[in-house]
């Protein structure tokens, strides 16, 4: 993949990242905050890569797997604690009086 | 192309369309778990994809198996246990910790990469790719490791373990901060330069400055800075993604760090600040000793529980503010039962929820909806706002400076220009509290002076039970 094609990857998402947080109601700001978050632990496929093409150096493997180790802290638990706070939102409206 | 990197492109491909589908659903209240879900099944597809790709091509050693392992089982375990038990009300400085380990994990890809070179991704060496290369990891390093002291601060700060030093209220701190970064671009530069020992200077000095910019700022706009944080991450891990080239990565990291911006425009927005001020303004109660907010509070109205109960059995419509006080008392659930009380008599019970009620906006519909409040009850400032003249009885639990009515009259207080909530319109106010203690901003607030304001003395979650039991023996909410 060319420089220039990488480059025009990250204007494309940034620009769909922008668009796509149009207008939020404030009740969503704490869990979209995490949702995006735990989002962001994508770097544990950056982790995988290293871990995969480490070919035996172990300084770079063990590296690798602290950082795998704490990109996926962040994801799973970033998508766990964003489920437990949307289960509370969509419990159904109990008694209407 | 050859077959697996036709299959990967395709994962690919897909978990991104997924992972964008996952973003703009976690926008409205509706469909916000099911994309959460949605979010998390995309990231899981781009595992097997990145690891189906690799064992189609050079294999995975077994190793790296070893390794992989190792490394998601600890990081995953810890992440779901901390999910599972972390109490709501500690839910900022949760999602801060998170998101510090996210650039955490970005800066240690990018040492790696620059420490121990991967063999076999010369075959095309050439200048120009070496530098984008080069300047990819300092990029890395430079905002994974701000992400990383930044939020471990703002989470320490959220916790109380963390005070805020006094120097850093003063000029000082910005002085101390330029020389942090210009101590990162010269280590920025001359790793570019190719002068790969400077990387050890980047590291320390860019987390320093994680910690210099974030220790000066005050509890109220921390969610502000986690925000903002978060979009670093995204970008962290974009540069991540140029680093091991990776589009996928870069596409990812760019949606949130874009997306965090936004977010992070929309709550400066509701708390009336701008972000360079957040930043670079210090916290509020700095500010505020210099000016008009200290001051004695000369008509305070106490009153007993008992009152209390009797003015809101004659109630009509009640609004309830509550605030983090609330939270800390953990009493959303009393506060529930006497709501329901209430209702049973035919009451009207509103609560009106301030954008940044709690300590994260939205943060106090996560704690109300824990304890079981209908939604259609929680009402947002501007459509509560009219409704405060028409009220019986107000009562502002654990809130302090969004009730503030000098946010609104005193164009000298640091407040001024907040948007806050009317209740001083209202017949009767009722203010729980435990003392006369200042709010986040550290001004005095002028509802507790009117004289329509009464302040009930005690803690949350007691007064709350002892309201019940008032409420009792005057037989309401018992037909």
């Amino acid at each position: 993949m060319s420089f220039i094609s990488l480059l025009w990857v990250l204007l494309l998402g940034s620009l769909l990242g922008l668009e796509l947080i149009g207008k939020v109601p404030p009740t969503l700001h704490t869990p979209l905050m995490s949702g995006a978050n735990a989002i962001s632990g994508i770097t544990m496929l950056a982790a995988l890569t290293l871990i995969v093409k480490a070919e035996g150096n172990v300084p770079l493997l063990i590296i690798g797997s602290i950082s795998l180790g704490f990109a996926l802290f962040n994801v799973v638990g970033g998508f766990f604690v964003t489920d437990r706070m949307l289960a509370m939102f969509s419990r159904k409206p109990s008694n209407k009086k | 192309m050859n077959p697996p990197a036709i299959i990967k492109f395709v994962i690919d491909l897909l978990a991104v369309f997924l992972l964008a589908l996952g973003i703009k659903g976690l926008s409205k209240v509706k469909s916000a778990r099911e994309a959460n879900r949605l979010a998390a099944f995309a990231m899981s597809l781009s595992v097997v994809g990145l690891l189906s790709y690799y064992l189609g091509t050079s294999g995975i050693a077994i190793q790296s198996w070893i390794w992989i392992i190792i490394g998601s089982i600890i990081g995953s375990l810890f992440g779901a246990i901390l999910a599972k038990k972390v109490p709501m009300t500690s839910m900022p400085e949760t999602v801060a910790l998170f998101n510090g380990c996210g650039g955490m994990s970005s800066l240690l890809v990018a040492l790696g990469v620059a420490i121990f070179p991967i063999s076999g991704g010369q075959e095309n060496f050439d200048f120009f790719k070496s530098l984008i290369n080069e300047v990819s990891i300092s990029v890395s390093i430079f905002v994974g490791a701000i992400t990383f002291t930044g939020s471990i601060v703002a989470m320490a700060k959220l916790q109380g373990w963390l005070s805020t030093p006094g120097w850093t209220q003063s000029k000082f701190r910005h002085f101390v901060n330029i020389v942090f970064a210009v101590a990162s671009l010269i280590a920025f530069f001359d790793l570019i330069n190719g002068n790969i020992s400077s990387i050890w200077l980047l590291v320390i000095v860019s987390s320093l400055l994680g910690i210099g910019v974030t220790l000066p700022i005050g509890g109220a706009d921390m969610p502000v800075v986690i925000s903002l944080l978060n979009s670093y991450s995204g970008i962290a891990a974009a540069a991540a993604g140029f680093v091991v080239d990776s589009q996928l990565l870069i596409v990812a990291g760019a949606m949130v760090g874009a997306a965090g911006l936004i977010l992070t425009q929309v709550m400066c927005k509701g708390m009336n600040r701008s972000l360079v001020s957040v930043l670079f303004g210090g916290s509020l109660s700095a500010q505020s000793t210099a000016s008009s907010g200290s001051g004695e509070y000369t008509n305070i109205t106490s009153c007993s529980v008992e009152e209390c109960a009797l003015t809101l059995e004659a109630a009509n419509k009640v609004i309830i503010v509550p605030g983090y006080g609330l939270a800390v008392a953990q009493a959303q659930h009393t506060l529930r039962e006497v709501t329901k009380k209430l209702e049973q008599n035919g009451i009207e019970v509103v609560y009106a929820i301030h954008p940044v009620a709690g300590r994260m906006p939205g943060h106090m519909n996560v704690l109300l909806a824990e304890a079981d409040v209908p939604y259609e009850q929680l009402k947002e400032m501007d459509v509560v706002n009219p409704d405060f003249p028409a009220t019986d009885v107000v009562l502002v639990l654990g809130a302090n400076d969004v009730v503030n009515p000098q946010a609104k009259n005193d164009s000298s207080s640091p407040l001024y220009g907040m948007p806050v909530l009317d209740v001083q319109e209202a017949r009767t106010v009722f203010v729980i509290k435990r003392g006369m203690s200042a709010g986040y901003s550290g001004i005095k607030n002028d509802l507790f002076d009117l004289p329509n304001t009464s302040m009930v003395f005690g803690d949350a979650k007691k007064v709350l039970n002892d309201l019940i039991g008032e409420l009792k023996d005057l037989g309401v909410g018992e037909k």
